[in-house]
């Protein structure tokens, strides 16, 4: 199977300037198939731009960003046709903001969310959306009996579950996380941590999550990437960079997540 | 009924150009009516004038039918299915005063209806031309009121969000609750707002042997539905798409099939349902002379 | 017992009778002329001439006079005579650097070159009534010693602030083309600031107005100063290709305003002013002034400044800017719904038998049109 013998993605020397000001400089990695990434550094580190330029959402200044499509092998995403773009971005990939109100329909029930990608496929018979979406907020762990309300009626730690399912749908290969459990109480985080490492390992999904949280990086993450304005200054494999961190920069990182 | 019981005739105002419009702006209109043609369903922009009605008031349909019109022409206006209510009245009006042609009620008679919330009963044939007015010629523009993202939605097929709509109908109300106005898919390619015709008249739409253009002057579009295309109304394969039916028929013809308004005849909750187009009841009264 | 609604031709032609009476009012009373109106109410004429998008102040006030005094109605009516003109040729580009001035005045500096010009402003009239006007108003004199000389081309201030280089300039490149009329295609989404100054410059004032008002209450700040607001009289130049120089054709009246706004500077520019611009037919300070604060709102994208609010919302400000376009929809809704209702009240009376829930929030269906 290619999938084993080739990463799934690609990223080379990406580099994506704001002004004069690169938030990006000449980033490169490569991610494989069910392998979970985490990019961390502080805020203004660049791993949001780099993020975002990797899930096609920005165009990078320079760079090249491949991801191995099922046909048709490893494609630049970036010279893709807008088309492709947006089908790739609803078929095969996630992307799951931090900000659940900005993934998610808020006024539609969170059957149609769930749905959504299906009836974009060409799904047309109203049952199987239905029992699929039941299905999926099943896995998340959602109380199916909410299927047709709104994520408004929704807490935060239920909205970033119905989001997951929402991008599951469609059994992308790659999700995009951007800081996906932040802003939630402690008690949540830890429960939908586990949900998401439950779910990555289920369906080997491969991920690159953006956290600034190394705790999260511990939990999920195979690799990581350690990002300092816009450069990557460490990566390796997570317990090795967190028990062992060479560089300076991380070395901080570490041990300030170590004090209380 | 005759056409002049309701509508004397109205002297040819030669101040006008021909159909009001200057001939280059009949030229450039029938450009856009020609690309719409070719791409059925498809919203051509052009260069909306401002016409002496009011946008709202049917000056796209006004605009088309100005366009496509010629002295030989037969020409038929109906809103809500009537010739006689005062918006239509004020339309055909128009056109005979800038056109001097002659214009009828009768729907078979007529070589351009423009019409407004209905399709006439009768079946048009091969060679005539239904000209609607169209307030708001985006079906997305409910869901997504950006032209910049409508477009391209249109442009890459992605319709997803018109069926999450219908889903949460059948979430909250158990079947589709849009009544008029029902969007359609155009030869499988474009969805298509059908104006506000109720959904009732949107079988009529498809593989129809006439022209269908549509106008929307304040939104400046034009498109068109060609002789023999593929019309579909958007529904799920376990909910599909149904039309209204009236559990009584027309109090005046008797007719069980068309698309019936409801007259309220007093005051304590009396009513009655007569046909909506005036033209078709009248033909079908059993006493007509 | 079944009567069709006849509206029909005798009710249409009553109703204009109806109309010509209402106009004219009491027969008494002696009738309005079109110089009277162009006289006397020129601010009106202003108005109707600048949404109407025709410097013609005749017609704007026959079109005020058949309105009965209605501005929107009376724009409706010129610019659909408009609609039927034959384009002959385009002018060159304003020079309003040029202006025989009737009004200068800025409020960012004291003293400029030029100087104030107050001229007929209503600025710091006391808004007392006039008793005196109900019966007939004598016309104040000014002492001869005040009558300024007329004012002859003055420098503008941004022209002044250029010379340091503080503000932006927009030098028009080579080949910069022609703008698009916007009367003659459709407005395409994104549209760049040719196309939305003439949509501001045709939009309707009371919508400029409250849209600049925003933008000056916290939806999206742009800490405007009034640079410079000219009112005068601007020559009109058209170079017919036949003729191959330029040729004047006469003078309008305009007024133009120039918003100096703050700007920290982003990602390929230093900090400096930035502008806003409006320019009306007349003595429109007040849509002049506005249009200047939407202009410089609209330009939030292009600046890299986060678009938030409705004044920076391009296609909100621009497709709602049209007072035809709006009241022509709005008032639509007059017109027979009978089919469209007849389909609500068939579906609200099956939800009814059918026990289904009725709809708690959102609309189910569209909204009439």
């Amino acid at each position: 199977m290619t999938e084993d013998t080739s990463p799934i993605l690609r990223v080379e020397g990406v580099v994506k300037y704001y002004g004069a000001r690169a938030a990006v400089s000449g980033v490169s990695f490569e991610l494989w198939p069910g392998e979970v990434l985490a990019v961390v550094g502080e805020s203004g580190s660049g791993k949001s731009t780099l993020l975002n330029s990797v899930a096609a959402r920005v165009r990078p200044d320079a760079g090249r960003v491949s991801f191995l499509t099922r046909h048709e092998g490893m494609v630049d995403v970036h010279a893709m046709s807008e088309a492709q773009r947006r089908l790739l971005a609803r078929t095969d990939w996630g992307y799951v903001h931090q900000d659940a109100v900005q993934g998610l329909r808020m006024n539609v029930s969170a059957g149609a969310n769930v749905g959504e990608r299906l009836m974009a496929l060409g799904e047309r018979h109203y049952g199987r959306i239905r029992s699929e979406a039941a299905s999926w907020l099943e896995r998340v762990e959602m109380d199916v009996a909410r299927i047709d309300d709104t994520p408004a009626t929704f807490s935060g730690g239920m909205r970033q579950r119905l989001q997951i399912a929402r991008n599951l749908v469609t059994r992308p290969r790659l999700v995009f996380m951007d800081e996906p459990t932040s802003g939630l109480d402690v008690s949540v985080q830890a429960k939908l941590l586990d949900l998401l490492r439950s779910l990555t390992r289920g369906l080997s999904l491969a991920a690159i999550v953006v956290t600034h949280d190394l705790a999260v990086a511990r939990l999920l993450a195979h690799r990581m990437i350690v990002m300092k304005e816009g450069r990557m200054v460490e990566t390796g494999l997570t317990d090795q960079v967190l028990d062992d961190p060479q560089h300076p920069y991380t070395q901080l990182l570490v041990s300030s997540v170590l004090q209380p | 009924m005759k056409i002049d019981d309701f509508s004397p005739a109205v002297a040819r105002d030669g101040n006008f150009n021909f159909a009001y419009l200057d001939e280059r702006t009949k030229r450039m209109i029938r450009r856009a009516i020609l690309k719409a043609v070719a791409v059925p369903g498809y919203q051509v922009p052009f260069g909306s004038r401002e016409m002496p009605l009011p946008y709202g008031w049917g000056t796209g349909g006004i605009q088309v039918t100005a366009s496509i019109i010629g002295p030989e022409d037969v020409l038929k206006v109906i809103d809500q299915g009537a010739d006689d209510t005062v918006n239509a009245v004020n339309i055909r009006r128009f056109f005979q005063r800038t056109t001097g042609v002659e214009v009828t009620t009768h729907t078979t008679a007529a070589t351009i209806i423009q019409t407004r919330h209905r399709i006439p009963e009768t079946p048009l044939a091969a060679g005539q031309i239904l000209v609607y007015q169209v307030p708001m010629p985006e079906p997305l523009q409910k869901l997504e009121p950006r032209e910049a993202e409508t477009r391209s939605l249109h442009g890459l097929a992605e319709y997803g969000l018109m069926h999450v709509k219908l889903y949460e109908d059948i979430v909250r109300f158990g079947h589709v609750a849009t009544t008029y106005d029902y969007p359609v898919m155009v030869d499988g390619r474009y969805l298509m707002a059908p104006s506000p015709i109720p959904k009732f008249d949107n079988p009529k739409m498809s593989m129809n042997a006439a022209l269908q253009l549509f106008g929307a002057g304040r939104e400046k579009r034009i498109y068109a539905v060609p002789p023999w295309t593929r019309v579909e109304s958007l529904a799920f394969e376990d909910h599909p798409f149904e039309i209204q039916r009236w559990s009584e028929p027309c109090a005046l013809c008797g007719d069980t099939a068309s698309f019936l308004d409801e007259v309220i005849t007093d005051d304590v909750g009396g009513r009655m349902f007569v046909c909506s187009d005036t033209d078709h009841c009248l033909a079908h009264r059993p006493a007509h002379d | 017992m079944y009567v069709a609604v006849k509206g029909g031709e005798r009710a249409i032609l009553n109703s204009y009778a109806l109309v010509d009476q209402a106009r004219r009012g009491d027969p008494s009373v002696p009738e309005l002329s079109l110089d009277q109106i162009r006289q006397q109410l020129r601010l009106s004429v202003d108005r109707v001439m600048c949404e109407g998008s025709i410097y013609d102040p005749e017609l704007a006030a026959l079109a005020i006079k058949q309105a009965a005094g209605d501005l929107v109605e009376a724009i409706f009516l010129l610019r659909a005579y408009r609609a039927t003109l034959p384009r002959l040729g385009y002018s060159l580009p304003l020079d309003t650097a040029d202006m025989q001035l009737f009004r200068r005045v800025s409020a960012t500096f004291k003293d400029l070159p030029g100087g104030q010009v107050l001229g007929p402003t209503y600025d710091y009239t006391q808004r007392l009534l006039d008793f005196s006007l109900a019966a007939s108003g004598a016309v104040a004199e000014i002492d001869a010693s005040d009558a300024a000389p007329e004012v002859g081309p003055v420098p503008r201030v941004v022209d002044l602030l250029n010379h340091e280089g503080l503000i932006e300039t927009h030098e028009p490149g080579a080949g910069d083309p022609d703008p698009r009329d916007l009367t003659r295609e459709p407005i395409a989404y994104p549209a760049d600031r040719a196309t939305w100054m003439q949509n501001l410059a045709r939009g309707d004032e009371g919508f400029l107005l409250a849209m600049g008002y925003s933008t000056q209450r916290g939806y999206a700040n742009s800490h405007p100063f009034a640079g410079e607001i000219r009112y005068g009289m601007a020559e009109l130049v058209i170079e017919p290709e036949e003729l191959g120089f330029a040729v004047s054709i006469g003078d309008i009246e305009v007024t133009e305003c120039q918003m100096v706004n703050q700007f920290g500077g982003s990602k390929s520019q230093p900090p400096q002013f930035t502008r806003g611009y409006g320019l009306a037919f007349g003595a429109s300070e007040r849509k002049a002034m506005a249009m200047a604060l939407v202009d410089r709102a609209l330009r939030a994208d292009e600046l890299g400044e986060a678009v938030e609010a409705p004044a920076q919302m391009q296609e909100f400000v621009l497709s709602h800017s049209d007072n035809l376009e709006a009241s022509g929809f709005v008032q639509h809704l007059k017109l027979p719904h009978y089919v469209d209702f007849q389909s609500e009240l068939e579906l609200v009376r099956r939800m009814r038998t059918s026990g289904a829930p009725a709809a708690d929030a959102s609309e189910p269906a569209g909204e009439a049109a």
